[in-house]
Formats: C-alpha cells, structure tokens, sequence
C-alpha cells in the first residue's frame, strides 16, 4: 500500500513540477512558510486555551475497540526497536526530584487504569482500541517531576521524540500504556510502554519512550519539526 | 415581477461585503486546495485528487523535508485560512443581517418562485437584471451561506472532536463529520462553478463586487415581457 501510494506520488510530482516551472508553487518559499509558521503558534495558544484539563475524551464500549489495530510508522514493523524486559531502563532528566533510572517491573507495578478511546491520525483516519497503563500523572508525582514546569518531553529508542504541554500531561487519560487489548503492548506498538494522549493526535502518542523529561524550555517534537502543528491537540 | 419604473439598473456593494467577499473568496480557494491535499492523504473514496490542483508544495520537496507528500503544509495552510474564512464569513453575515442586504435582497423566496426562474434559467429565459436577484440566484445564495456554515462546523468537529463533543454527533461521529465536510465541499465547488460562469456571462456583477457599483448601459428592458 505504502508501494501503491508512492508510486502514484511520482506521478503526480512531475505535474507539481509544472506549477514549480510556471512559478506557481509558492508553498515553499520561505515568506509563505514563515506565514504559515506564525499561524501554527497562533494556533497553539488558540489550543492551549481551549484544553480543558478535566473534559474527558469520548469512551466506548470494549467491544468497539478494535483488536488488530493499525501499525503506524515510518518504517516497517521488522525495523521496530526490540527492547529487551532485562536491560530496558527508563532514564528520567530535567525538572525531576528522583532521576533513579526505571525497570519494566517497576513500572509495570504502577497502579493502572484501563480506557477505551479514539486514535486520530493527523491524516484523518481514527481506529477506537483499549489501551492499559498507568496515568502519567501519577508517575510523575512518584518520581517528584516539578508538575508546575510548562513541559514533559519524551525520546525514544527508535529516535523519535515528542513533548507536551504539561496541562495534557497531567490529564487523567494521559497514560504510560503497558497494554494493548489486554495484552502486554507488542513489539511494534511500543514496547515496553507507549504514551497514549487521546486528546491529541495520534503523531503526539510516542512509542519505545527510553527517556522523559520535564522543561519550561519548549521541546521539539519529531513531526513538528517535518512541519506539524506542535499542540495538536483534538 | 418589478414595477416599471425608467430608471437604469444599477447593482451596488457597499465596502464591507466587497471586502468580506474576496477574503472569503481567497480563503476559500485555499480551503479546497489544501482540503484536497490532506483528504490525499487518507482518501474517503477511491480517489485522489490530482497533485496539480491541490495546495501543499512541492511533493518531492515535501517528501524530502517532511517525509510526506505535503500534509503538513497542506494542514498548516487549512489551519491558517480557517481563520481568514470564519472572520470574513461573521463579517459578511453580520453585514447582511444588520444592515438588511440580505432581508432586503434574498428575501421573499420559496420554491413557487425558485422554479419559475429555474425552469426559465434553463430555457435561456431568465434575465439577469443588475441589482436584481431572481429566485434562483436567492436560493443559491442562502444556500452557499448555509454550506460555509456546515463546513464550519464540521470542520470544528474535526479538528476538535474531543474539545467539541458531542458536536461530531451532529454528524453521526467523527469519520461522519469527515464525510459531511467533503460532501460540503463538493457542494461548495458546484456553486462555485455556476457562480464564476454566471460572472463570466455577466460581466459587470464582477465590476460591481470590485469596484462598488456597475449598471446597464441603457434600461430597455421594461418594454419586454417579465419571464
């Protein structure tokens, strides 16, 4: 599909490559970018504003969520990190009282709540699955993080790396997810742990987290950077 | 249908609507085209838009840069236009309530008179007389005013179904909203066809929503029989 998808890019590039020649492709000169940059900050306070740290995104019922769900990359599922239970160490930085490295037992002991909600891609497909783990709220309360700090920053093992506002953070359904459809989260998904944020996009939710840390300097984020609004907030 | 009186017809737009007219005009344009490069990206039918038509950059350069084919501009252009579409479109709105343009010139319409000037339209019969809007061209625009509504909303469930919910019940969910808001848009590029060809065939509406003020160069009409 991935293949399908290309392959018709291609074509399509050679005619965009027409507007290029005619001078009509003014969505990449520096001018329209910076623009397009300010508009994205305009939008993240617009965003920021209208979180409400304690509305709740949509949950539905165990049966509607969907058991195998999408893998979503930009690579293929064998290139996925393969962490090892022994040697994964969750490291923690930044704005934290206790920076004592975390164990898969450790943090699989952690009280946990289960929810049933929404993923929604940025490029508008959405799949309901059932995500298990604990609130990240807690165990940033555990590790002593400064939870009045503006930022949570996250790096993983496969190199990608994001960040959140710390109202989203501390959200009740923002959880560390240890488990797929009640079971542990494979390999592909994000072992040990994924961050599942349903109140953000599904590009926000990082996989293979090896390091979070905690800021007042805001963190980039791995789309953000490929030109993604930062917030996205849903 | 108007009582016959010698003066010329004349149309006149006052500043604000010439104004909130084509802010809403661009922004629209760049709603469709970054709306199709976004819709590209996970297609509700089995179909793409081709890459010409659709607002993004480059595709190799955004392949490159952003690892997509243009997603992330096409979302940062529709996020930013959203903005330029929903103050132009309150504008334009309030102008037309409170200043009784709409009252005046959209109203009295119902589907007797729709019909009347739609079966004259399509026979070549139906003047178009400047200042003057026909039955046809009232139902349109209430109806494109209404569809700018829609797309409004669902786009809000959209790009917030958490922080508007249940708004995106309104569209039967989330994928729902998806599916009204490219139903809308098609609409939307529907009116915009026969209104750019109507423009086309009339010229001087296109000098009036430009300049403010256009008329007939001579009334010789009224000697005609009213379709």
């Amino acid at each position: 599909m991935k293949v399908e998808r290309r392959h018709l890019l291609r074509g399509g590039a050679s005619l965009s490559s027409l507007t290029l020649l005619t001078g009509c492709d003014f969505s990449d000169s520096n001018v329209v970018q910076r623009v397009l940059a300010d508009f994205s900050r305009w939008n993240d306070r617009v965003q920021a504003a209208l979180f409400s740290g304690r509305r709740l995104a949509p949950t539905f019922p165990a049966d509607m969520a969907v058991k195998d769900f999408r893998y979503n990359a930009w690579y293929g599922p064998d290139r996925a990190p393969d962490l090892n239970r022994d040697d994964y160490r969750l490291m923690l930085s930044g704005l934290v009282a206790n920076k004592r490295p975390w164990t898969v037992e450790q943090l699989y002991a952690l009280p946990q709540v289960s929810q049933v909600t929404r993923h929604v891609c940025v490029e508008g497909w959405s799949m309901i699955g059932k995500w298990t783990g604990a609130p990240l709220k807690t165990f940033l309360e555990r590790v002593g993080a400064d939870t009045t700090a503006k930022y949570v920053g996250f790096e993983c093992a496969d190199g990608y790396y994001e960040s959140m506002d710390m109202p989203t953070a501390l959200h009740p359904q923002t959880i560390m997810a240890f488990y797929l459809s009640d079971e542990i989260l494979p390999r592909k998904y994000g072992y040990p742990f994924k961050i599942r944020v349903p109140t953000k996009l599904g590009f926000k939710n990082p996989k293979f987290v090896t390091t979070i840390y905690v800021t007042n300097i805001r963190p980039r984020g791995f789309w953000t950077d490929r030109g993604y609004n930062w917030f996205s907030g849903i | 249908m108007t009582p016959q009186q010698p003066t010329p017809h004349v149309q006149t737009h006052a500043l604000m609507v010439r104004i909130a007219h084509w802010i809403m005009a661009l922004s629209i344009l760049i709603m469709i085209g970054s709306g199709w490069r976004i819709y590209n990206a996970s297609p509700i039918f089995g179909f793409r838009f081709p890459v010409w038509a659709t607002l993004g950059g480059d595709v190799e350069t955004a392949l490159a840069v952003h690892n997509d084919p243009g997603v992330a501009t096409g979302i940062a252009w529709h996020f930013a236009a959203m903005w330029l579409l929903f103050l132009s479109y309150l504008v334009f709105v309030g102008w037309g309530m409170v200043s009784g343009h709409f009252w005046r010139d959209f109203l009295p319409v119902g589907p007797r008179s729709f019909l009347r000037d739609f079966i004259a339209a399509a026979r070549f019969r139906l003047e178009h007389r400047l200042g003057e809007y026909n039955a046809v061209q009232r139902v349109f625009y209430w109806g494109v005013l209404g569809l700018v509504a829609l797309m409004l909303l669902s786009g809000a469930a959209i790009w917030k179904p958490v922080q508007t919910y249940p708004l995106e019940l309104l569209f039967f969910g989330f994928q729902g909203a998806r599916l009204v808001h490219f139903i809308g848009m098609t609409l939307i590029v529907a009116f915009l066809v026969v209104h750019v060809t109507l423009v086309i065939l009339v010229p001087r509406t296109f000098v009036a929503m430009v300049i403010g003020r256009a008329e007939e160069p001579m009334p010789q009409h009224q000697a005609e029989p009213v379709p």
